[in-house]
């Protein structure tokens, strides 16, 4: 049954009668995500929309640019979903050597002069008429496709119970390449949260224990290795260890989380109301549109707003669970994994760095912070996990 | 068929996704959790620092309101300078930090680089002054003595000082009309301290970190009234301290100005007729130690007696209150208050304490009458007195027979007052002291208002002292141990008091009595407490409260608060004691001790009553007492090692007296010249904008030496008898 969709087998229809009928795609599809995602990103647009309106160094003089920039990011991160799921995860199966080999490059591609840098990290790929690419952001996608394909193969196949040794160093080195390349940028964040994602599909896929606790032992021996070696500068200990303590690097990081902590703290249960926050108008936490998106939500928004932004992000990531338990293939479920632990420490690290309880770190808010690649990369692994859902056989 | 196909996920799989669900839903968790902490537990917290965060005050200091005289002459007012300030916030800016443009200015304005630069950093626990304590968002003075040619240079060149204004600006001024320093009535102001600014942080008139602060005299009385309402603008402001929001503005209000009842040209008459006596004081012999009078300081009071107003007060040593704008160098501080100084800080009218002398018998002749001895009584005025083998000598040791009181005021008989006392001290159970004794001698110095501030409207006014039984118990209980540790019974003359005292120091004597009734020993008084009784005896008994201030009037012109006269006490007077007392102390002027100071004094226009008074003091030259009054006017004047009361002070009370009535040498008035031939009772006139007006004055010209010497000569003639004290 593989390389088929369900819907394929089901008799000619008007496409009303298809979209409607009880086996069809659209009834399958699992709308509590779809819907959390698509307020999550309304939520986000009004943010977005509050943290700019009055930069206009970056808006030009209008004030609705970003609200509008984010909006269109939202529609075609939608299309991208759509036609994820009309191409079915598994068809895309066949194209991930293609898919991943493109993303490789792109992220090579910023090392060269097409590369740009934005706030010290050299991530950018600048396309022309306002429009920048992120790839580290596809290469998520890409590290996931790439490592379910080969671990999920021959258990999917039936040959084997659990992917064997050769088969997960394979895919560790199917992910150290990009992540490589990205740590030269230097993206620390987008490695770290590649890091998690290899953790995640490597613990799905079943691989050995040892394989799992191999990779945790060696990447906290290399931290106190470099912490103990002394190959930090005291500053760059400072900057990392001023998320709990602001007063270490008051100027640089230290800024930032204060900033943050004091525009979240102020908010309350309510918070100040849309575009009331004083925090926000007067624009004292950088990046407030991107990386510390969550701020504005605390300081306007209160706790309820603000809350409301982890609920629905905790309703995405109980559906991708459910997608991933529910499931009958490895790839699916090893696929979901990974998109799990992607969205679970993306925003656990996002919204960490803005309440002073993770070390600050470059990385979007699924859904809510403004970006295009980010914005296109996590619908497009919506549209991945409504695939899975969709495709997988109805129990009979 | 099952959920889980042969192919599908093995147990291994299935356990390590809910492991994976537990751990993202832990995560979010925790994030709930932390939001909670911020946002509710701790959210005010976070609360209060968003709003500091995103408002800026910048401050316009209001303008302190100008101390003036009775009639508008301006004492203490405000001049333009030209103040060259830097902007932190401009010059943070630039890439050097400012050093530059700093540099640049330090050239112009013939300062040292360094010296700029440390005036305009912000000061903290490791920057020792000279540093910036205000706010950073306030223009940092770089220095207020800028000439027109360089605040032209920085104005002209503007684009070479970014951030650096020349402005004039408003600076206190002591102007010293008409040659009236008044430096002690006036006071200083300095910058506000860091205790101050937190203890007056929640009150009504909170400082400012730029505030300058009334540190004594009128400054400090009426600071709150002179320093007005600072305007404040408050901007909310984004990160880089562009305003983003609506302004609250709150005008500066200037301070109010105070009227004083000081007359600047009385003033200037006083102060040159209290310089001139000291300096003519050194020049003449003390018979008691053969060394000519030191002279070392003086006080000089000119009182309303019908208000209590102070109509001049000055105090010799003095200094240039303008010493203190700007900020003090060490060297003028240490001029002010070093060792050497001999404090010319100390205001000597409210601040300076001796024993009164004989000014002190109006008290004693008071308590004798309310004791039960009539004032026309017969006394008798030996020569001397003993008690217990002591003698106590009449001053220069002439009898008069027997007197009354009157008379032995007017010649101010001593054992006419030593026998009254005695036998007071007597009735009073002698040296095994009666519980209710009467003490009347001591009840009636505190009916006077001695051993008590008079509550004048100037700062840390001294109480001095009436040395009674509790006193002379405190003083003991203090002092007996080092008494007895010093004291030898056959030692110098210091060891032999401190055994005495510490054999009896807290028994009330006869001796001490005695001593007491003619304002010798241990008593106390300041030269305020003098004239508040001297204008009380003229006023008919009341004490009034001596006030400099006579009103204040608001920044606008628009409110004019007067200051009323207010008593504190009656004198306590039976029957005609005080008409007796009254007549007895015109005696003092016509026929008595001060006689020969007064020759040709038009006494039936203007009656004059005085009293003279030489107090002794151990181990120095004798403090000489003026104290005087007609009906409008109270006089006293002291000089400390001046020698006797009429012989300093006589020739420059008097010529006080000539230039507030326009008499001349000989006693004929000219009241075209007269100054102040009745008190001023109008307050100066307040124009359409608000202003005051302010009628120029000439300084004070002395009356030719000439008419001293005749008066001098006239004194020598009428002998001996006159310079009775």
């Amino acid at each position: 049954m593989a390389g088929f969709s369900v819907s394929r087998y089901a008799p000619e229809r008007s496409s009303w009668a298809k979209l409607t009928a009880r086996d069809s795609v659209v009834r399958r599809l699992d709308w509590p995500l779809l819907g959390s995602a698509l307020a999550l990103s309304f939520i986000g647009s009004l943010l977005v929309w509050s943290a700019t309106r009055g930069r206009d160094s970056l808006t030009h003089g209008d004030p609705y640019y970003f609200l509008f920039r984010h909006a269109l990011n939202t529609g075609i991160g939608l299309a991208l979903m759509i036609g994820t799921i009309w191409l079915g995860h598994r068809t895309l199966r066949g194209a991930v050597p293609v898919l991943y080999g493109l993303s490789v490059l792109l992220v090579l591609a910023v090392l060269t002069p097409l590369g740009a840098t934005v706030n010290g990290a050299h991530a950018w790929i600048i396309i022309g008429g306002g429009f920048s690419l992120q790839p580290s952001e596809f290469t998520k996608i890409t590290i996931i496709l790439g490592m379910a394909m080969l671990l999920a193969a021959r258990v999917d196949a039936g040959d084997q119970l659990h992917p064997d040794h050769r088969t997960v160093a394979k895919a560790l080195g199917l992910a150290i390449v990009p992540m490589a390349v990205v740590m030269l940028m230097p993206d620390l964040g987008s490695v770290m949260v590649m890091a998690v994602i290899v953790l995640g599909v490597l613990l799905a896929s079943g691989a050995s224990n040892r394989w799992v606790f191999g990779l945790l032992g060696a990447g906290t021996t290399g931290a106190v290795a470099i912490w103990q070696l002394g190959l930090l500068d005291d500053y760059q200990i400072a900057r990392f260890a001023a998320f709990a303590n602001p007063a270490l690097d008051p100027a640089g990081v230290g800024y930032n989380t204060n900033q943050a902590r004091i525009a979240i703290g102020s908010g309350g249960l309510t918070g100040t109301g849309l575009f009331e926050g004083s925090q926000t108008t007067g624009q004292f936490v950088p990046e407030q549109q991107t990386d510390f998106v969550f701020t504005v939500a605390g300081e306007e928004l209160g706790f309820l707003g603000a809350g409301l932004i982890i609920v629905l992000l905790g309703v995405v990531l109980w559906r991708a669970c459910r997608i991933a338990r529910e499931t009958t293939e490895l790839y699916g479920t090893v696929v979901a994994a990974g998109i799990i632990a992607w969205f679970a420490f993306q925003s656990f690290e996002n919204i960490g760095m803005t309440l002073g309880i993770m070390p600050v770190a470059g990385l979007p808010l699924p859904f809510v912070s403004y970006g295009g690649s980010s914005m296109f990369a996590v619908w497009v692994a919506i549209g991945l996990l409504q695939s899975i859902r969709v495709q997988r056989p109805i129990t009979a | 068929m099952s959920n889980i196909p042969e192919t599908g996920r093995t147990q291994r799989v299935q356990i390590r996704l809910v492991v994976i669900q537990v751990l993202v839903f832990s995560l979010l968790l925790t994030l709930g959790g932390r939001l909670w902490y911020l946002q509710i537990r701790n959210g005010q917290e976070y609360t209060d620092e968003a709003k500091n965060n995103h408002v800026q005050q910048v401050v316009q200091p209001a303008v302190r309101g100008a101390i003036l005289d009775a009639r508008g002459v301006p004492l203490a007012d405000n001049e333009t300078r030209l103040v060259v300030s830097a902007s932190r916030t401009e010059l943070m800016k630039m890439k050097d930090d400012g050093v530059g443009v700093l540099t640049r200015l330090a050239g112009v304005l013939d300062m040292k680089p360094r010296d700029v630069l440390d005036k305009v950093r912000l000061c903290d626990s490791k920057t020792p002054q000279p540093c910036w304590n205000g706010s950073p968002y306030q223009p940092i003075p770089v220095t207020d003595e800028a000439t027109t040619q360089q605040a032209l240079q920085i104005r002209e060149r503007a684009e070479d000082f970014p951030g650096i204004t020349a402005e004039p600006t408003a600076v206190r001024r002591y102007a010293a009309p008409g040659k009236a320093n008044t430096a002690q009535v006036l006071g200083y102001l300095s910058p506000v301290t860091d205790d101050e600014l937190t203890k007056a942080q929640d009150t009504d008139s909170p400082y400012l970190r730029s505030d300058q602060v009334g540190r004594s005299g009128l400054e400090r009385t009426y600071d709150k009234e002179l320093r007005g309402k600072a305007g404040v603008t408050r901007y909310e402001v984004d990160n880089l301290g562009r305003v983003i929001g609506q302004a609250e503005n709150d005008e500066a209000e200037p301070g109010a100005s105070v009227v004083t009842s000081i007359d600047a040209r009385v003033q200037a008459v006083a102060e040159y007729e209290l310089n001139k006596a000291m300096e003519t004081a050194r020049k003449e012999m003390d018979r008691n130690t053969n060394e000519l009078y030191k002279a070392d300081s003086g006080a000089v009071v000119v009182m309303e007696t019908k208000t209590g107003r102070i109509v001049s007060m000055a105090s010799l040593p003095t200094y240039d209150p303008n010493a203190w704008v700007g900020g003090i160098s060490g060297k003028d501080y240490a001029k002010l208050t070093g060792k050497k100084s001999n404090f010319p800080l100390l205001n000597r009218a409210i601040q300076g304490t001796a024993a009164p002398g004989s000014i002190f018998k109006v008290v004693s002749s008071t308590a004798a009458v309310n004791a039960g001895y009539p004032f026309d009584g017969n006394y008798p005025c030996p020569s001397s007195y003993s008690i217990g083998g002591q003698t106590f000598k009449n001053f220069e040791s002439q009898g008069y027979g027997s007197i009354s009181i009157g008379r032995a005021l007017e010649v101010s008989c001593d054992t006419v007052y030593y026998g009254l006392a005695h036998k007071e001290w007597q009735r009073d159970g002698g040296n095994v002291p009666k519980k209710k004794a009467n003490d009347w001698f001591y009840k009636t110095a505190h009916q006077f208002g001695l051993g008590k501030e008079t509550g004048i409207d100037l700062p840390n006014e001294v109480p001095g002292r009436v040395p009674d039984r509790q006193w002379k118990q405190d003083f003991y209980d203090a002092n007996k141990t080092a008494w007895c540790k010093q004291g030898k019974k056959d030692g110098t003359y210091v060891e032999m008091i401190a055994y005495e005292g510490c054999l009896e120091g807290y028994k009330m004597r006869a001796g001490d009595s005695v001593n007491y009734s003619i304002g010798q020993g241990d008593t106390l008084v300041t030269p305020i407490q003098m004239a508040t009784i001297y204008a009380a005896i003229s006023n008919g008994g009341t004490l009034y409260d001596p006030t400099v201030g006579k009103a204040v009037i608001s920044g606008d012109g628009r409110t004019v608060q007067e200051i009323k006269p207010r008593a504190h006490g009656k004198l306590p007077f039976k029957g005609d004691t005080r008409d007796e007392i009254d007549e007895a102390l015109a005696g003092v002027a016509t026929r008595g001790s001060a006689a020969w100071r007064f020759g040709g004094w038009p006494q039936d226009k203007i009656p004059m009553h005085a009293k003279t008074g030489t107090a002794e003091v151990y181990g120095k030259q004798t403090t000489s007492w003026f104290a005087t009054y007609t009906k409008d006017y109270s006089i006293v004047m002291t000089i400390a090692q001046g020698g006797t009361g009429s012989g300093a002070s006589g020739p420059a009370v008097r010529n006080i007296y000539n230039a507030l009535y326009g008499l001349d040498a000989a006693g004929k008035q000219d009241l075209s010249k007269a100054l102040l031939p009745t008190p001023q009772k109008t307050l100066p006139k307040i124009q359409q904008d608000g202003s005051i007006e302010s009628p120029r004055i000439k300084p004070y010209t002395p009356e030719p030496p000439a008419q001293d010497g005749t008066q001098a000569l006239a004194a020598a003639l009428a002998g001996a008898p006159g310079r009775r004290d």
